[in-house]
């Protein structure tokens, strides 16, 4: 890796850039996660809300404020301090800009937040029209997506100028892969954008009668599957990047990194029917194209998957290991730097695997909307990602604060990764298995007039409040350890880990920098999969819908 | 580009393993028929009532199909009708269904009947009902606060 233009901390500014966006955050943290609580105490059927507030309206709060804020906030703050520390500290403009994000991202938040708490916007965080939310709502999420553009601008900008001082040099590996992810999210959000900005909004305002519901969905659909890996590609960053270095290792291939980076790019978009298999309106034939697309993202993963364990390997021999996995017994696992996102790495591993049936052709019957999805995810985004975000955050809070991570503090963050673990394995453990059984998700707790088939579902749904309880003491011990390392720990210098690429590894060729060709095949691909399919849907429409409030 | 000589063994493992995965389940769709419920039927959101089939929701006997039975649902907020219904045990049945108002789900649970119902489109398909027993319907696609109370149950009788 480059490391010439590299600063050794982060500059105070920058930093305090990026820690405003992780208050956000880690506030987001703390209300989704009681939201998520209440919801697994009231399906275990034991438990009922006061009478001023819904399971509905909860359930939107725990999906906007964890599914969009908490990873927003956390992601843009983390990919501003990769650039800032592999790129050079921000330009005054540069830092301008992602202060304007911050600011325009939180006033979106505060917006669509007051919608949802005077419950005018209970459609979940996937809008559901024609169930139709307050205009505000549909607004302020709007300004947390423009804002995460304006905060995306910087990281270009920051991006371009480096390469203009460096002209020949491939670009820092961290800022390569921030690019990556912020040119992904916004090609991506481009499908949000559109349905908000020319169906709902015109709608909830009255200016319009009715909306496309089909096309509002696919529009959806485009951007949230490659959401999903918005927030999975920082994971990967640091992953690929940061544990190497945590462990005294090096990383394997830069250039393999990058490759994954670009086949993530390329393959995380063109996808969203996969989301909309059970729908009427499309052709099976172009679900059947979008599945093959879905599937081209295990190529990346397995490619990650063997870049970190080879890692891990060559590291541990490095350290005198021997035999197939000796090398395991040489890892730090006293280090919740590491051992925090290693427990992540390995719930990816059935997280993946579930993710291969949610998107097949057939198998999504079986599984389709039950609750074995919310399981899914719960493995991957809240898991996987999460406890990887929380093994950033126990080097890059201190870092950006000048104080550090305290002996205390690293062992209670092993306690709490390891409370994750179990809440987890509970709860989506339970959700998994009810929903084989056909448990429906985002209801609410019923026994469907005494049906035998949906009390077998129960037993369940008690495991995943068990498992909620126990993830919800995790999220305390986490605040907990992030208002330690924001506010009080002693002074001093947390090191900023970069991993330097392994000796062997070879130069990295340059057209991985050639913007004009990634993101050209993105479109072509986006284009060839959503082109006729969305044509049909507008020449084969029926008429639109009216607006419901039912909530 | 270099690739080392484990990376590349194990990603031609995988991509063939993705390969023969992709087959099957495209042999599954094409050749044998198992696609997902894709009808592109549309129908207005507003006249469901009075638009046929749905205008006598419930289960019809129909002659020189390919099913032996038509079994019609119209779902609104918050439930299905018919709220009930018997299936003789064995019957190949096409499942028809729209909406009304908004978005709901139609799930057998326990099946793979599991659709989408979206206003103005009509949604369909085709399964044999070879266990006896009683199967609940459940929406599983949040429809608004009454979401959770939708259901209707499908009896199948010899």
């Amino acid at each position: 890796m480059n490391t010439n233009s590299m600063n050794p901390k982060v500059d105070r500014r920058d930093g305090k850039l990026s820690m405003a966006h992780f208050y956000v955050a880690f506030t987001a943290l703390a209300i989704g996660g009681l939201a998520g609580l209440l919801q697994t105490l009231v399906r275990s059927g034991k438990f009922e809300l006061p009478s001023w507030t819904g399971y509905y309206q909860i359930l939107t709060i725990h999906g906007v404020v964890l599914g969009l804020v908490l990873t927003t906030f956390f992601i843009m703050g983390f990919q501003l301090a990769l650039v800032s520390k592999t790129s050079g500290t921000f330009t005054d403009k540069q830092r301008l800009t992602g202060w304007i994000g911050f600011w325009t991202m939180t006033i979106g938040t505060v917006m669509a937040a007051i919608m949802i708490l005077t419950n005018q916007a209970s459609v979940l965080y996937t809008f559901y029209a024609p169930l139709q939310a307050h205009a505000l709502f549909y607004l302020g999420l709007t300004l947390v997506i423009v804002g995460s553009w304006i905060d995306g601008a910087a990281i270009i900008m920051a991006y371009t100028s480096w390469r203009k001082a460096n002209p020949g040099k491939p670009s820092p590996l961290l800022t390569f892969m921030s690019l990556v992810n912020t040119l992904m999210w916004i090609v991506a959000t481009i499908g949000v954008a559109a349905t908000v900005l020319f169906q709902l909004l015109p709608w909830s305002l009255g200016l319009v009668d009715r909306v496309d519901v089909l096309v509002s969905r696919t529009l959806f659909w485009y951007f949230g599957h490659p959401l999903v890996y918005f927030w999975l590609l920082p994971a990967y960053m640091a992953w690929y990047a940061i544990v190497p270095k945590i462990i005294g290792g090096k990383i394997f291939s830069d250039s393999l990194a990058r490759m994954s980076f670009i086949l993530f790019l390329l393959f995380s978009i063109p996808v969203g029917f996969h989301h909309q298999l059970m729908e009427p309106g499309i052709d099976p034939a172009w679900k059947f194209l979008q599945v093959i697309l879905t599937f081209l993202v295990v190529i990346p993963s397995l490619m990650t998957a063997f870049s970190l364990f080879a890692t891990f390997e060559m590291f541990g021999r490095s350290k005198g290991a021997t035999g197939l996995f000796g090398w395991v017994k040489k890892l730090p696992w006293g280090d919740a730097r590491f051992a925090v996102p290693f427990i992540g790495m390995l719930a990816f591993i059935p997280a993946g695997a579930g993710g291969l049936v949610n998107a097949s052709h057939q198998l999504n019957q079986v599984v389709h909307n039950t609750i074995w999805v919310t399981g899914h995810f719960h493995l991957t985004l809240a898991t996987s990602v999460v406890l990887t975000f929380f093994g950033i955050s126990y080097w890059l809070v201190p870092h950006l604060t000048g104080r550090v991570l305290t002996k205390a503090m690293n062992k209670l963050a092993i306690i709490q990764g390891v409370i994750w673990a179990i809440g987890m394995t509970f709860m989506s453990g339970a959700m998994h298995a009810a929903g084989l059984l056909g448990a429906p998700r985002r209801s609410s707790f019923s026994t469907y007039g005494g049906s035998e088939q949906a009390a077998e579902w129960i037993p369940y749904q008690i495991a995943q409040a068990v498992g909620g309880t126990i993830l919800f003491l995790g999220i305390i011990l986490m605040l907990y350890i992030f208002i330690n390392l924001a506010f009080f720990a002693p002074k001093g210098e947390e090191e900023f880990p970069v991993g330097e690429v392994a000796d062997q590894a070879e130069k990295t060729p340059m057209v991985f920098e050639n913007w004009k060709l990634w993101l050209g095949i993105t479109v072509l691909l986006i284009l060839f999969a959503y082109t006729i399919p969305f044509i049909d849907m507008i020449q084969n429409a029926p008429i639109g819908s009216k607006g419901y409030k039912f909530f | 580009m270099h690739i080392h000589k484990f990376e590349k063994i194990w990603l031609i493992f995988g991509i063939t393993t993705l390969i023969v995965f992709l087959t099957v389940i495209g042999v599954s769709a094409f050749y044998l028929g198992n696609q997902p419920p894709s009808c592109l039927a549309t129908i207005n959101p507003e006249k469901v009532d009075t638009t046929a089939p749905f205008n006598e929701p419930g289960l019809k006997k129909v002659e020189g199909k390919e099913w032996d039975y038509e079994l019609v649902y119209v779902a609104s907020a918050f439930s299905y009708n018919p709220g009930q219904v018997e299936v003789p045990l064995g019957a190949k049945v096409k499942v028809i269904a729209t909406t009304k108002d908004v978005i709901h789900g139609f799930e057998v649970a326990g099946t793979n009947i599991n659709m989408m119902l979206e206003p103005g489109f009509i949604s369909e398909y085709v399964t044999t009902f070879d266990k006896a027993g009683e199967y609940l319907i459940v929406c599983n696609e949040y429809c608004g606060v009454g979401h959770h109370m939708m259901t209707s149950k499908i009896e199948v009788v010899e």
